[in-house]
């Protein structure tokens, strides 16, 4: 199972390892990465595959939620079906 | 693959344009509940309702947090329950409005549908007791939503219940002059209401669906409105596409939210309703999505065809977005729930008279409008007559929910809060219309009705 991780917000040192050190403490694998740094915007795009995550969906938002927060930045963690859903026939 | 611009347009339509489900609604079937003994038919009223209902806000807030879209209302819509009281006809049915209530809260939904009665071709056992019922029923429970259907395209309009309606809509408002006159906001008028509709306060479980089911709300006036803000100058029919492209988006989260809650609920999946539903809040209004597309002011001449282009390519859009499509589907216009109506409705450029043309293009009626508190019944029988004519002729549903301001004139405000919002009390023609109200009888079917 996919799932998508969004980064938003003003650049800094070290988001990109936070965000992948908390993906690789509960056993979710990295994908692919897109990241790019626009007039000080950090955005960042990651698909994982989360079936061998050792912590439920929600709790794996939560986590990235909260980290998010604490580095100044907006996460988002949503399920691949909602974007397929959204933008393919 | 996804593409990045895709991801981040769904990010940024939740985020900073309130796309959402409004409402993931599970319809359950009350007719084996039936009981001559009325405290019986209520435990197993009480106990059905818990017994199917018991997952359904946990349900939907899991699936809000995989996907990452808020799901706004989580609510239920039973059989309506005139059925249930035509087995008791001695006893007062509001022990089942009770009752009702008292599941909404042991379940968490925040609103029960179906305190209802089907009288379009004339009253059935159970359904007068009902409807002299429903102020009361209002007055003294918090969550639970009642309407009436007085008339079809097929048969016509029950000009007897029509009279009666007058009366029960003032009665619900004065049982609740301390509380804004609530009771009025929850109790709907339907001429040819849909069996599968999930909003408040018009929905029920209609006779001819499953034991249980789940149907979806959509919603999302400003994600639509942003999308023509983005466009800049281009001609209507490539706002219509516009339009059109956004509702598919919406309505395939729709789709996915029905879909998925289904499978976790174990529930076959009804409808998706494809609405664009507003809130009071700044950024989640159908009226400022016509005042994109070009009017100062909505209720400005231009507010009809507009209206009636953004209702037509929402359905077209989300048509094919979802398996099956029910409900009320369409661009709805309650008032007090939408900012730029309140607005527009404080400085009279949206009258009355107009509302009542945008009914005909749209996908309800009028619906959430404060009336002055001295409007007698009868003038408010003559608004609902004007609006089941209007749904009857055109095959389309109409409604009427007007909230009289007991204590308070035209210009004064009332305010409910939360969702059901609050506005100012427009002007009403008072011109009296009792004569016609009180001949009764029916109003025949018309024409449009002899399809086979």
């Amino acid at each position: 199972m996919n799932a998508v991780i969004t980064v938003l917000g003003k650049d800094d040192v070290g988001i990109l390892a936070a965000v992948s050190g908390e993906c690789a403490k509960v056993g979710v694998n990295i994908v692919e990465v897109t990241q790019s740094v626009l007039q000080g915007m950090f955005a960042m795009i990651m698909f994982v595959d989360i079936s061998r995550s050792t912590v439920p969906f929600s709790e794996l938002a939560d986590i990235l939620t909260e980290k998010g927060e604490e580095k100044g930045v907006k996460i988002h963690v949503m399920h691949e079906d909602i974007f397929n859903a959204m933008h393919k026939i | 693959m996804i593409n990045s611009h895709d991801i981040l347009e769904t990010i940024n339509m939740i985020d900073n344009e309130n796309l959402d489900v409004r409402t993931v609604t599970m319809g359950i079937s009350l007719l084996d509940c039936i009981d001559e003994d009325i405290d019986r038919a209520c435990e197993k009223v009480y106990d059905k309702i818990c017994r199917y209902a018991k997952d359904l806000v946990k349900t939907g807030e899991s699936i809000s947090k995989d996907y990452g879209i808020p799901i706004i209302h989580k609510r239920i819509a039973v059989t309506p329950i005139a059925m249930l009281a035509a087995a008791c006809p001695t006893k007062n049915p509001v022990k089942f409005a009770e009752t009702l209530d008292r599941a909404a809260v042991q379940v968490g939904v925040n609103f029960v549908g179906g305190y209802s009665a089907l009288v379009h071709k004339g009253f059935a056992p159970g359904d007068y007791a009902l409807i002299e019922s429903i102020p009361e029923a209002l007055a003294m429970t918090e969550r639970v939503c009642s309407s009436v259907n007085i008339g079809t395209t097929k048969a016509g309009i029950n000009m007897d219940a029509v009279a009666k309606m007058g009366k029960v809509i003032r009665k619900s408002a004065e049982l609740t002059a301390d509380r804004e006159c609530i009771g009025a906001a929850k109790l709907v008028v339907f001429c040819n209401a849909p069996e599968d509709n999930p909003f408040m306060a018009g929905a029920f479980h209609g006779p001819g669906e499953p034991d249980c089911v789940i149907n979806v709300g959509v919603s999302g006036p400003g994600v639509v409105r942003a999308a023509i803000a983005k466009a800049g100058d281009c001609n209507i029919t490539e706002i219509a596409d516009i339009v059109k492209k956004t509702a598919f988006k919406i309505t395939r989260a729709g789709m996915l939210v029905a879909g998925e809650a289904s499978k976790r609920l174990s529930v076959p999946f009804g409808i998706v309703d494809l609405s664009l539903a507003p809130t009071p809040a700044i950024g989640d209004s159908v009226a400022h999505i016509l005042e994109e597309m070009g009017l100062e002011e909505c209720g400005a001449y231009g507010t009809t065809a507009c209206l009636a282009l953004l209702n037509d390519a929402v359905k077209k859009g989300g048509v094919m977005a979802s398996s099956h499509v029910g409900g009320l589907s369409g661009a709805f216009i309650p008032v007090t729930e939408d900012a730029g109506m309140i607005d527009a409705a404080r400085s009279k450029t949206l009258t009355l008279t107009k509302l009542e043309a945008m009914t005909a293009v749209c996908s309800v009626g009028l619906d959430m409008i404060a009336i002055p508190g001295n409007t007698p019944p009868d003038v408010i029988s003559g608004i609902i007559a004007d609006e089941a004519a209007i749904g009857m002729v055109n095959s389309k549903t109409t409604a009427v929910r007007l909230i009289p301001a007991i204590g308070k004139e035209a210009g004064e405000e009332l305010n409910f809060g939360g969702l059901l919002g609050g506005g100012p009390i427009m002007d009403v023609n008072m011109k009296s219309p009792s004569k016609f109200i009180s001949r009764g009888g029916r109003i025949p079917a018309p024409m449009q009705s002899l399809k086979n």
